[in-house]
């Protein structure tokens, strides 16, 4: 199982930097969305993994939780990590789509004015 | 445990709620951003004093013990940018009094430049990796609202390309920071310190080491990631111009300092030949690129560049004579980037424009303003007893010691190139004559000046008073580089290891 996940980050990655590198906005927004994607799984495999395991609650009488429970901590990193990029992504589309009206065009061959001299 | 850690995160961010809500009258939006920044800007100057007298501040979030909670702790050089953060965001609201657009003003400027504030003071902080990552994408979100505030052409085109960019870095950050936990199964930062430099299979770490090195180069500005910095820098409002140029490549470099100083100690040493190639690299792109360039701010933006090469020297020595004078530095470039923005943008204010071509006269009609040009660019070059010098000096010795011949002259030479782009800027917007009649442009009033008058005191002073300036950057860079301090002061006298067993158990 984790040899798939392994895998799927990795398609994850190579499609976000193939999209990343095209010329169209809207593209390249798609791949930072695969990027981020494929960030917050690596993440999660990083734990133990895709494992069948308990809910890690500390048990009362001995403070300490079983010993075959998830590992809590990266699914709080995942949690934190897909709000902050849910909240950045939205602004590069709303920053995209107003770049769009400025500009006239979805090329970023055409978004060159601010390096030209 | 020191919890006055959170003042200087609490302050500005309640007063970013509060200005938020009252930014429709911009005079209590002023009053609340100033009285924040003064709060923080008094914090740092207490905080330095306290590391220096009492060494490393920390405390634990929630009161979580250490390796398990979020830590806060604040060395010498965590005290150094905090005040300096603090200093430029006051003299930035100092300038926008008197340059930016009333509808901007309303429109949560400084809500926004206290949000960077607070993402910074955090960035500077936090004593976990994880958490460094938070802090990084607050300050983005905070810089991006400002950068594309006016909404021009110019400034969605730049904006995306700097979103898009640090984005991409971001995410880089964020897997390097999974790819640490899967091999040390930690993230506080005293707590991987510990475990990494004591791992066996060292290859690994390096591949993981890169990842940070790409994510922090990237926001730092080094060659060859830092496209998104000269294309967009130019495009928002000056004072904003001014802050960014001034703090957020530092706020990479200093995550470079702290990350790895610390956590990737042990890779320092291997990574050091390609941390000084890149420098190396940095310095001259950034010196050439400015060359070609005929707009003040522009020519500034690719300066930044070259500079951050400097600090990225500091690093790439891998010592503690280095890391002082990378830190000494940082401190001066902080302070008189920013000084020559407000003087260039004060000039480029003035005539309405920031063409070369296009301005000239400023000597006469504003004197003033060209000797404040002067002396920051002189300090900028390197010139004694300007504060610039001494960073620079620092650095070559720190290299010769070393015997990095190579790296040497490159920053020697660059400096002299640096000269050649202060002059030409001198040379066309304040020396050479004025092609139109200057005498309807409005005059420098006490508002446009009196902000790069209080950064061009505090370089002659850095200059003047580098003795306790070099001291306290020695310390900041032996603190930084103290890994069993840091366990120390962080988990306590046993080490991390021995805490997190102790529950466990």
């Amino acid at each position: 199982m984790n040899l798939i996940l392994s895998l799927v980050v990795g398609t994850l990655f190579a499609g976000g930097i193939y999209l990343v590198l095209r010329r169209s906005v809207v593209k390249l927004i798609l791949g930072l969305v695969l990027f981020s994607h494929g960030a917050h799984l690596l993440i999660f495999l990083m734990g133990d993994g895709l494992v069948k395991a308990r809910t890690p609650f500390v048990r009362a009488e001995t403070g300490v939780a079983p010993p075959d429970s998830a590992d809590p901590l990266v699914q709080a990193l995942i949690l934190t990590a897909i709000v902050i990029s849910l909240g950045l992504l939205t602004f590069v589309m709303a920053l995209a789509y107003r770049a769009d009206q400025a500009v006239g065009s979805d090329n970023l061959d055409d978004m060159t004015s601010t390096d030209q001299l | 445990m020191a919890h006055h850690l959170f003042l200087p995160l609490i302050v500005p961010l309640l007063s970013a709620g509060v200005a938020t809500i009252v930014s429709r009258r911009r005079i209590w939006a002023r009053v609340i951003a100033v009285a924040a920044t003064l709060f923080n800007l008094g914090y740092g100057a207490w905080l330095l004093v306290t590391v220096a007298v009492m060494g490393r501040q920390v405390t634990q979030a929630g009161g979580w013990v250490a390796p398990f909670g979020i830590t806060l702790m604040a060395d010498g050089l965590s005290a150094i940018m905090l005040l300096l953060t603090a200093l430029l965001t006051l003299v930035t609201i100092m300038f926008s009094f008197a340059t930016i657009d009333a509808r901007q003003e309303r429109f949560y400027y400084y809500p926004l430049l206290l949000l960077l504030m607070f993402g910074c003071s955090g960035a500077f902080l936090t004593g976990d990796l994880f958490n460094l990552y938070v802090w990084f994408e607050i300050l983005l979100v905070a810089s991006f609202g400002l950068i594309t505030l006016g909404g021009s052409r110019a400034q969605l085109e730049g904006g995306l390309k700097y979103v898009v960019l640090n984005l991409f870095a971001s995410l880089c950050f964020l897997v390097g920071a999974g790819l640490i936990y899967g091999v040390a199964g930690t993230l506080n930062m005293a707590h991987l310190a510990e475990r990494l430099n004591a791992i066996q299979e060292p290859t690994l770490v390096t591949a993981v080491a890169g990842f940070f090195l790409i994510a922090f180069g990237s926001k730092a500005a080094l060659a060859p990631v830092f496209f998104w910095l000269p294309t967009s820098y130019h495009t928002p409002s000056i004072a904003v111009t001014a802050l960014f140029g001034g703090l957020l490549s530092k706020v990479g470099i200093y995550a470079l300092y702290r990350v790895f100083g610390t956590v990737f100690q042990s890779e320092l040493a291997r990574l050091a030949p390609l941390i000084l190639a890149v420098a190396g690299v940095t310095m001259v792109v950034g010196v050439i690129g400015a060359m070609a360039q005929v707009n003040v701010r522009r020519i500034l933006a690719f300066h930044i560049v070259s500079q951050v090469g400097y600090m990225a020297m500091g690093l790439g020595l891998a010592s503690v004579a280095g890391l002082t004078a990378g830190i000494l530095f940082m401190a001066h470039n902080i302070v008189v980037k920013t000084a020559l923005f407000l003087i260039g943008g004060a000039a480029e204010h003035l005539t309405g424009t920031g063409e070369l071509k296009q301005m000239g006269g400023m000597a006469r009609r504003e004197p003033f303003l060209a000797v404040l040009w002067l002396l920051a660019s002189f300090a900028l070059v390197g010139i004694p007893p300007l504060s610039g010098f001494f960073g620079k000096l620092g650095l070559i010795q720190a290299g010769v010691a070393q015997e990095q011949w190579l790296i040497v002259g490159v920053a020697a030479g660059v400096s002299l190139f640096t000269l050649f782009s202060m002059l030409k800027i001198w040379n066309e917007v304040f020396w050479k004559k004025a092609y139109s009649d200057l005498s309807h442009l409005p005059r420098a009033g006490a508002g446009l000046l009196a902000p790069a008058v209080i950064l061009v005191a505090v370089s002659i002073a850095l200059g003047l008073g580098a003795a306790p300036a070099l001291e306290y950057s020695v310390l900041a860079a032996e603190q930084a580089l103290d890994t069993a301090g840091l366990a120390r002061d962080v988990c306590g006298p046993d080490s991390c290891d021995t805490v997190e067993l102790a529950v466990a158990r």
